[in-house]
């Protein structure tokens, strides 16, 4: 079963055809990576799946379409996001970035703490003055504490020193048990852990789709991604 | 002394005068990135609207009679400002250009409507007669009607705090004014956010526009861009987007206006435009507001 599927997404950003025919499908209950060089439009698939980027072609989450929609109806149809630059307010507090998020009757604040009991201990604190993991954290935990049928999350170890890309690690790999989830990820290490599924993506389309086994060959890896991820 | 109590005063009630205009300013600008320059055009809604009140419906110059003017003024204002956004903001979404350009058409359209069928001639609005009072501190004799201005903008400033800090709509205004794409990406009809502000901007604006017309004497379609001059110096030196900002920013241009008026008669607004370039030399972000990304 599918949750989510592109068809022939192409997106323009000033004049430059970034996405070319991007086709996949997102199986349910299950932790996809998207792969790829720099540049080549991970961020932006993610984005266009938002909304955030107009696009042509067909995006259906849960058999429904959802491409042209505004961002919002498109989020609450079920869709919860971690973008690549974080993106916090960092003049609100931890607590009010968390509320803001909130989009169910039940939030589940219980999940968000126990995986990560910091963010319990600064909910007053100025989200501009957490260090970047725990900004990172709260990106994620506004993501998590709504029900949500797929979770989209653009490169949550990026820029975190080595300690914290292990605590993120683990509190995603505690999540992608039982959620359906779409990971730009370029920690190699981190994909092989928690991911069941693999897209490699280069110059604005999908070229390879299959099992995350195929990263324990170095040639796969040399000839699909480059000399080595940035981190592996 | 006395002198120095007697500026400071009015310099402080002129501030309140100038906060009014300049709050809604600052968070419609904030939140949606919109340049108003209808904004004056609602202060003269309101004052007209004030106008009509007190001189159609009540026929007395009570103060309740006033204050209710006032808040009908206030409320005529915000709902002008919110069908000028649902009609025309709205359907320029992310143009801010435009948008600005919109806003530039209603005030002059609005300002050539209003001056031809009242004329651009000062219309008395009726003031309680205590407004020309004067009370005595140490030996200096301050107008009472300073001290009503002064309390509106208080009132005001506590409303604007407690929406933004306690409830929802708040919390969203808020983040909004600081991302309003990730607002977005959260789930939220942030269009609800922006409706909400141009009410409440333009609620405050017609506030100030009745205020004025009593500080001025009476109420012409002229008064719109003077005071939403001051209004635009108002929030870029206290930083787009922040209220306390705008609250402080308000209160530093009506004193320092009123003090260098005194002492070298004329040079005030020339004052005023230094302290802005100075700003903006230091903090372009304004004393207040956030480096934007
Ligand atoms: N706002 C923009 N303006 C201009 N070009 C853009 C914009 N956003 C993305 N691009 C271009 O689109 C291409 C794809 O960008 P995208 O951010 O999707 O890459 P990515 O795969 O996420 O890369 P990275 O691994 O570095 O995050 C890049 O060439 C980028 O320069
Ligand atoms: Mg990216």
């Amino acid at each position: 079963m599918s949750v989510l599927s592109l068809k022939d997404v192409h997106v323009y950003i000033q004049g430059s055809h970034v996405l070319r025919g991007v086709t996949f499908e997102i199986p349910s209950n299950k932790v996809t990576a998207l792969l790829g060089r720099n540049g080549v439009g991970k961020s932006t698939t993610l984005k266009a799946i938002m909304g955030l980027r107009q696009s042509t072609g067909e995006i259906t989450l849960d058999g429904k379409s959802i491409h042209g929609k505004p961002t919002y109806q498109i989020v609450r149809t079920g869709i919860g996001y971690v973008p690549e630059d974080r993106e916090i307010f960092s003049m609100l507090s931890v607590k009010d970035n968390l509320n803001i998020a909130v989009r169910d009757s039940e939030p589940n604040f219980d999940l968000v703490y126990s995986l990560f009991p910091e963010l319990k201990t600064r909910t007053a604190q100025r989200a501009g003055t957490l260090s970047g993991g725990q900004q990172q954290m709260v990106a994620i935990s506004r993501a998590l504490l709504n029900r949500n049928q797929i979770l989209l999350i653009d490169e949550p170890t990026k820029g975190l020193a080595p300690k914290l890309v292990t605590e993120v690690a683990e509190s995603l790999a505690r999540v992608a048990g039982e959620s359906t989830m779409l990971l730009v990820e370029q920690n190699l290490a981190l994909v092989k852990r928690v991911a069941e599924h693999i897209l490699i993506m280069d110059q604005g389309k999908i070229i390879f789709q299959g099992e995350p086994s195929h990263l324990e060959d170095a040639d796969f890896v040399h000839s699909m991604l480059g000399v080595g991820g940035r981190h592996n | 002394m006395d002198t120095f109590v007697l500026i400071s005063i009015t310099g402080v009630g002129l501030g309140a005068l100038y906060f009014l205009v300049a709050s809604g300013l600052s968070l419609i600008y904030g939140l949606m990135g919109v340049l108003n320059f209808a904004h004056g055009t609602f202060l003269v809604v309101g004052a007209f609207v004030g106008l009509w009140m007190s001189t159609q419906v009540f026929h007395t110059n009570s103060t309740f009679a006033f204050i209710v003017s006032m808040i009908v003024g206030g409320i005529g204002a915000g709902i002008f400002a919110l069908i000028m956004e649902q009609l025309l903001i709205t359907r320029l979404y992310n143009r801010h250009i435009d948008q600005a350009l919109v806003t530039v058409g209603v005030a002059l359209v609005v300002g050539a409507v209003l001056g031809g069928w009242f004329t651009n001639d000062l219309r008395l609005l009726p003031t309680p007669p205590w407004f020309i009072n004067t009370v005595t501190i140490g030996k200096a004799f301050i107008p009472v009607d300073r001290f009503l201005y002064i309390l509106t903008a208080l009132a005001l400033l506590g409303i604007f705090v407690g929406i933004l800090k306690f409830t929802r709509i708040g919390l969203i205004i808020r983040a909004g004014v600081e991302n309003r794409t990730m607002v977005t990406a959260l789930g939220i009809n942030v269009k609800r956010a922006f409706s909400a502000v141009f009410f409440l901007g333009g609620f405050a604006a017609g506030v100030g526009g009745v205020l004025i017309a009593a500080y001025q004497g009476g109420v012409t379609p002229l008064m719109a861009g003077s005071w939403l001059i001051y209004g635009f110096i108002v929030v870029v030196i206290g930083g787009m987007g922040s209220i306390g900002g705008s609250a402080v920013a308000a209160l530093l241009i009506g004193i320092t206006k009123q003090f260098v008026n005194y002492y070298i008669p004329g040079l005030g607004d020339f004052v005023v435009v230094i302290l802005l370039v100075a700003v903006l030399l230091v903090r372009p972000q304004g004393l207040f507001g956030k480096v934007s990304a």
